[in-house]
């Protein structure tokens, strides 16, 4: 990547990238607006009703995470969003975990529930350390419409001490860490990546741009 | 395959990117956020930012310099200087900051390392730990007290934090390699990740610290900055040696001639002449 990378400008694409205090929106939407979209990020309802997509980012854990997205009102604003109107929606990291029914980190926690499946530890040999961090293959299962502009084995940058465990109808693409483990999900209209799309250069953006020509840009 | 990383630290003084000798000397190198920029283009696996003049002037790296490095830096940022609260880190996460390294507060603040990976999760808060002698050291005193780094990287593991960031501080600049033993002991010892820091001069120092320890990460500063495409080359010299590293810069130089410090060398003119005639497509995202 450099100089050599042109970057094809000019989108209206509605961008939202939905900010409710947790995890990185300014490293996400400093990505979507490297590849000439205009992304918002705010968590206004009006906004995210006008937004052609969203972006659910996220760091940290995941029952924190849950109760800001409920005392905010943002639970029920994203599921008739996203489940009654069928907007696209991609979640990133814990912003895909949050997708699941329920996850294991720190207790019980019920999540939004879009995708069929539950939060795990990650439960590997002592050899390999948790979390997971680092650029990790992934192996395809779906191709469209995240990886249609990636290359066949691409890699992208983890950084997760839990992982998305469902059926494998649900999985666009696993990585290996002493086992597979979930690195891409979709159902529908609703998609989410383990890894950091934002933050693993040349390949997070075609991802992004895949993602966002699928919708409409 | 998870891959191991090369990282890229970048030493700002009095808002001055710098190289740095022994924790003593400083030369110049130039703005910060430029030498993030053309560190992210050469593929570096992670960037490390470290404001080394903030402790000791009683304030945290800030958060408008890392909004200006943090708008070209395109792979995950760590940033550290002074952490000492909830509130620093999330300002420092606002301003575009994946990571924080967390130096002091370790020996002071143990309550607040942990509330922090409770509220941003363990990922987003790195152990920085300095070695020298073979005791923890202390750098705003310049002194070690005695403590021994796998016991002191193992309260770290235990108050919360997810990866350690290990600098051998008698190797700062000197280019003689990294500590082995040091890197050895410490991730053997962990179930979270370490970031080998402190002596880079060759490929070579890379391949070996990887091949000896389980360290996850190497990283350098000096080592990047005095030549172009200085990351893509140590890559393709790991790659050669079959060390499983990300390489996905259009340029690799997997196939350029070398000389024995891994400088490169002269095409022949055939070479030269017949690359005239070749048209590279421009890539578009």
């Amino acid at each position: 990547m450099g100089a050599e990378v042109l970057y094809r400008m000019s989108s209206r694409l509605k961008v939202v990238v939905v900010d409710y205090g947790v995890g990185n929106t300014h490293s996400v939407a400093n990505a979507v607006a490297f590849l000439g979209y205009a992304p918002s990020v705010t968590a206004d309802p009006a906004a995210l009703n006008r937004a052609d997509v969203l972006v659910l980012p996220g760091v940290g854990a995941f029952a924190p995470a849950m109760q800001t997205l409920r005392t905010s009102g943002l639970v029920d604003l994203l599921a008739e969003l996203v489940v009654v109107k069928r907007k696209p929606i991609l979640g990133i990291c814990l912003g895909m975990q949050l997708m699941a029914e329920d996850s294991e980190e720190n207790g019980h926690h019920v999540g939004l529930g879009w995708i069929p499946g539950h939060v795990r530890r990650l439960r590997v040999p002592s050899e390999y350390p948790v979390p997971q961090v680092g650029w990790n293959d992934v192996q395809l299962l779906q191709r469209d419409p995240l990886f249609n502009r990636t290359g066949d084995t691409p890699n992208f940058y983890f950084d997760h001490s839990y992982h998305f465990v469902c059926e494998p109808a649900f999985q666009a693409a696993v990585c290996d860490y002493a086992g597979p483990v979930t690195a891409a999900v979709q159902r529908d209209n609703v998609f989410g990546v383990q890894f950091h799309p934002e933050k693993s250069q040349a390949s997070g953006l075609k991802l992004l741009r895949g993602f966002f020509v699928s919708v409409g840009g | 395959m998870l891959k191991r990383r090369i990282a890229a630290a970048v030493i700002v003084k009095d808002g001055i990117a710098v190289q740095s000798i022994g924790f003593q000397r400083y030369l110049p190198l130039g703005r910060p956020e430029i030498a993030v920029e053309f560190l992210s283009h050469w593929g570096a696996d992670e960037i490390v930012l470290l404001d080394i003049s903030a402790a000791r002037q009683r304030r945290v790296v800030s958060p408008e310099l890392v909004k200006r490095v943090a708008a070209r830096c395109l792979v995950p940022l760590a940033v550290g200087g002074g952490i000492g609260s909830v509130d620093d880190i999330d300002r420092l996460l606002q301003a575009g900051a994946d990571k924080v390294c967390i130096n002091r507060a370790l020996f002071h603040a143990p309550d607040f390392v942990t509330a922090a990976a409770q509220k941003f999760g363990n990922q987003c808060v790195v152990a920085s730990i300095d070695v020298a002698g073979g005791e923890v050291y202390e750098y705003l005193s310049a002194s070690t007290g005695g403590l021994d780094p796998l016991t002191f990287a193992r309260r770290a593991e235990s108050l919360g934090v997810g990866e350690i960031l290990l600098n051998a501080v008698e190797r700062d600049g000197r280019r003689a390699g990294f500590d082995v033993d040091l890197n050895a002991v410490v991730s053997a010892g962990l179930t979270i990740p370490v970031i080998a820091l402190g002596g880079a001069g060759t490929p070579g120092h890379f391949r070996e610290v990887f091949q000896r320890t389980n360290v996850r990460a190497a990283c350098a500063a000096n080592f990047f900055h005095y030549s172009e495409h200085s990351i893509i080359r140590l890559k393709a010299d790991l790659l050669n040696d079959d060390l499983a590293v990300r390489l996905e810069t259009s340029a690799t130089y997997r196939e350029a001639p070398r000389d024995g410090e891994g400088r490169l060398l002269k095409k022949s003119d055939e070479e030269l002449e017949r690359l005239l005639y070749i048209r590279i497509e421009k890539e578009i995202i």
